[in-house]
């Protein structure tokens, strides 16, 4: 690219001299036109690919973590008389009539479960508190509804947070499930303050995310960075040999490998028994459903990814600097940490930063190697995802994986500049 | 064993070297390395010439022989420890450190404290005029001066002896004779001892006080540039130094220092006996082309050919003449522009004359 443009400016140099009506610029601009309408039209189907599959399904699912349609639209006459609701006085007989009448309607469509659900998220018990009611509406139809007659339903509506609770899922954005991700909430004075210490997991479960990644990560590159050295100083046959190992596992799928892991590291399994064999130990380790299991695991994983950037920067780095720093008067020692090292530091970011990121957003490896204290932020995003149906927790903590992996991804851009990540 | 000042700085004694156990790279190398002199391995490549270069900076070791350094074999002694700079083809500048840090790291990983390290950089520096760039990255400045910040950063710590491995290849021609002057000055300036490898016999004959001529991983020839030019041993050294014409042809005689030759056309010449043994054997004489003389009359040399111009061309200050003589058709005579006693346009008959002190007959080459 650099190429092409330090030409352009050649000829337009050269242009300048003759006496031209057309400023040069634009003669340019005409000159490059059909190259940039080419080069758009070999990108487009990707682009477009991105766009439609990618991009945009991201943003969807972004859009969840802030969205809140439950209650505007199932019970739109409530959330009318809820934003005139102070939210500390008794409710007027307008607010109750109103809501008697949406619950009623709701019931008859059937999208009173999908608002008991929601407000559930918020005060637990309010999902029966809820279906209960509009079955009780239902049945007597009434038409004007009074605070006593929701009492008469059901005496919890005596107390107030629960109309609060439904005045703050009432707005058409909300932050709860965003809060929810960092273990806070909006209390019923309306602040926004932690979850009580039992309630609160979510911030564990990032701290731990991050410390798994972390370990694996210094792991990958400690295990990767003497086989990428190999690999860039060996002859090409065996080099070769290498790299075929280094890249058999990319010729598995991530699940048949997951899964031989299980097999291997089970009580009686083959790591097991050779240890004790060998005599290193004499009982058996707690390998699976256990943290070592998934170090190991993802360890296995992430090797390849640190070692071709390792290796594809450690090639670039000519043998003469070791050489000159040692003919200088450096010990073999001293040169590899005061030459070599330094510059195989973009390789060791690109590598480290790779594996990190793809170990954070893991999630088969620790979901059947792990055990419960092993499970990391993308299996709660599933499982918010695939079975409790919270869709907007799920999708408030994936956007807690994608800030964190933009923020990571940035600070590294900022420390080696963009030309740091290079791949092959 | 006490060392004096006379005893050879490095002695290469019987060495040998393979790489895959069976082709000798370097045959059987004795070579002595004076004090403060400017030694240039010249040759082709493949022919050794770095390979001895390795050799002494550690980085390779001897199949066979030993490497003496002041007297003391240094065939165990790691690169590190055997105080000799080395610049490298491409410098190996370290990307990641400004030209000061590259300049001081010597010093500094002698452990000489940071100020004094980075104030003899400079000093460094300043002797190859680049004071003013010490805060640069070597990627900044242009290809000579990376080569003027290598030069200093292998002189910096005073070693006994500068190795360099064809340092002037990457560098244009212009700026290539620059920096040979520049070399040379600091050479006799410092007084330190160095070796230079090149495969551009230009550069060897204007910097060197000896030349040793690699080839096939032996020493041809090693003597000072002029002694080289002008008496080379063998065929291979007078092709390999200047430009030279070769005649090939079998011994008629042989009596004392000079012999007679007869060409394959039958015509005799009377040459220098170099090697060219006893009569009957075969040999090839070589003629400088800047000694052949061109006339239209028959001139008084001892060697007089009638020859056929077939090319001309103008060099400016000389002019060279492609001609056919004794039925060899690459023969070349270099006239000086203001000196042409002769027609010399493509066809014209003319006669080649030179003196019998300008032919040597050399060994055989298979023509």
């Amino acid at each position: 690219m650099e190429q092409v443009s330090t030409n352009n400016n050649n000829q337009s140099e050269g242009l300048a001299q003759g006496e031209d009506e057309i400023p040069l610029k634009l003669k340019l601009k005409r000159a490059e036109r059909m190259r940039k309408y080419r080069a758009m039209a070999l990108i487009a189907p990707l682009f477009l690919f991105i766009l439609g599959v990618f991009a945009i399904p991201i943003a969807i699912m972004m859009w969840r973590a802030i969205d809140n349609p439950e209650v505007v639209d199932n019970l739109p006459q409530t959330a009318i008389e809820l934003s005139n609701w102070d939210g500390e006085s008794t409710p007027t007989t307008a607010l109750t009539t109103a809501f008697a009448s949406d619950l009623v309607k709701a019931y008859e469509d059937k999208t009173a479960s999908t608002v008991a659900k929601r407000l559930n998220y918020d005060v637990s018990g309010m999902r029966s508190l809820v279906t209960r009611t509009a079955r009780k509406f239902n049945s007597t139809q009434p038409a004007m509804a009074t605070m006593d007659d929701f009492i008469k339903a059901d005496k919890r509506w005596a107390d107030l947070r629960y109309w609060q609770a439904l005045k703050r899922a009432s707005s058409s954005l909300t932050p709860f499930y965003v809060l929810n991700a960092f273990d806070m909430k909006i209390n019923d004075e309306g602040q926004i303050t932690s979850v009580p210490e039992g309630q609160a997991i979510y911030t564990n479960i990032f701290w731990r995310t991050m410390w798994i990644a972390g370990v694996v990560t210094v792991g990958s590159l400690l295990i990767g960075f003497p086989i990428a050295y190999l690999l860039a100083n060996t002859s090409s046959k065996v080099s070769n040999l290498l790299m075929f190992c280094v890249l058999l596992p990319f010729w598995t799928s991530l699940l048949v490998r997951t899964s031989a892991w299980v097999v291997l590291l089970q009580k009686n399994g083959v790591v097991n028994s050779t240890l004790i064999n060998l005599g290193l130990i004499n009982e058996p380790m707690t390998l699976l459903f256990a943290r070592p299991g998934v170090y190991i695991a993802f360890l296995h994983l992430l090797v390849p990814f640190v070692v071709l950037p390792l290796y594809s920067v450690m090639t670039s780095i000519s043998p003469a600097y070791m050489r000159a720093a040692e003919s200088l008067g450096a010990h073999p020692a001293i040169a590899f940490v005061r030459v070599y090292l330094p510059q195989t530091l973009p390789g060791i970011g690109a590598g480290g930063i790779l594996a990190f990121i793809l170990a954070i957003g893991y999630y088969i490896t620790p979901a059947l190697i792990g055990g419960p204290q092993d499970q990391m932020l993308s299996y709660f995003i599933a499982n918010h995802a695939n079975s409790t149906l919270n869709w907007g927790l799920a999708s408030a903590l994936g956007m807690v994986l994608l800030v964190t992996t933009m923020i990571l991804f940035s600070i590294y851009n900022r420390l080696t500049g963009a030309s740091g990540v290079k791949m092959g | 064993m006490t060392v004096t000042v006379n005893d050879p700085l490095v002695r290469f004694v019987d060495v040998q070297k393979t790489y895959d156990g069976e082709h000798l790279v370097v045959k059987k190398l004795n070579l002595d390395i004076q004090r403060g002199e400017f030694l240039t391995l010249l040759g082709p490549s493949g022919s050794g010439k770095s390979t001895c270069l390795m050799m002494l900076a550690g980085f390779e070791t001897p199949t066979h022989g030993d490497i003496l350094l002041n007297g003391q074999a240094i065939n165990n002694v790691p690169p590190h420890k055997r105080d000799i700079g080395v610049v490298f083809q491409n410098y190996a500048l370290f990307p990641h450190m400004s030209v000061a840090e590259n300049v001081a790291f010597p010093l500094t990983v002698r452990k000489i404290n940071k100020t004094d390290a980075k104030k003899q950089a400079i000093r460094a520096l300043e002797m190859v005029q680049l004071g003013s760039f010490a805060d640069r990255r070597p990627g900044q400045l242009s290809g000579g001066q990376q080569q003027r910040v290598a030069l200093a950063r292998s002189l910096v710590f005073e070693p006994q002896l500068v190795l360099m491995d064809e340092p002037l290849g990457a560098l244009d021609k212009k700026l290539r004779e620059q920096m040979q002057i520049e070399i040379k000055h600091i050479h006799e300036n410092l007084g330190v001892t160095m070796v230079f490898v090149t495969h551009d016999q230009d550069e060897a004959l204007t910097m060197s006080d000896r030349v040793a001529v690699f080839n096939d991983g032996i020493i041809q020839q090693i003597e000072p540039p002029a002694e080289l030019y002008e008496r080379p041993a063998n065929s291979f050294v007078a092709n390999f130094i200047g430009e030279t014409n070769t005649l090939c042809g079998e011994v008629l005689r042989a009596e004392g220092r000079e012999c007679a030759v007869k060409l394959p056309n039958g015509a005799e010449i009377t040459a220098q006996n170099v090697i060219a043994g006893q009569s009957g054997a075969r040999t090839s004489v070589s003629i400088r082309p800047e000694r052949v003389q061109l006339s239209e009359e028959r001139p008084t040399a001892t060697n007089v050919f009638e020859a056929t111009v077939i090319e001309t061309i103008y060099h400016g200050n000389h002019v060279r003449v492609s001609l056919d003589v004794a039925g060899q058709k690459d023969f070349r005579a270099m006239i000086r522009s203001g000196n042409i006693h002769a027609d010399l346009n493509p066809g014209h008959k003319i006669f080649v004359g030179f003196s019998e002190n300008d032919c040597r007959a050399l060994d055989p080459i298979s023509a």
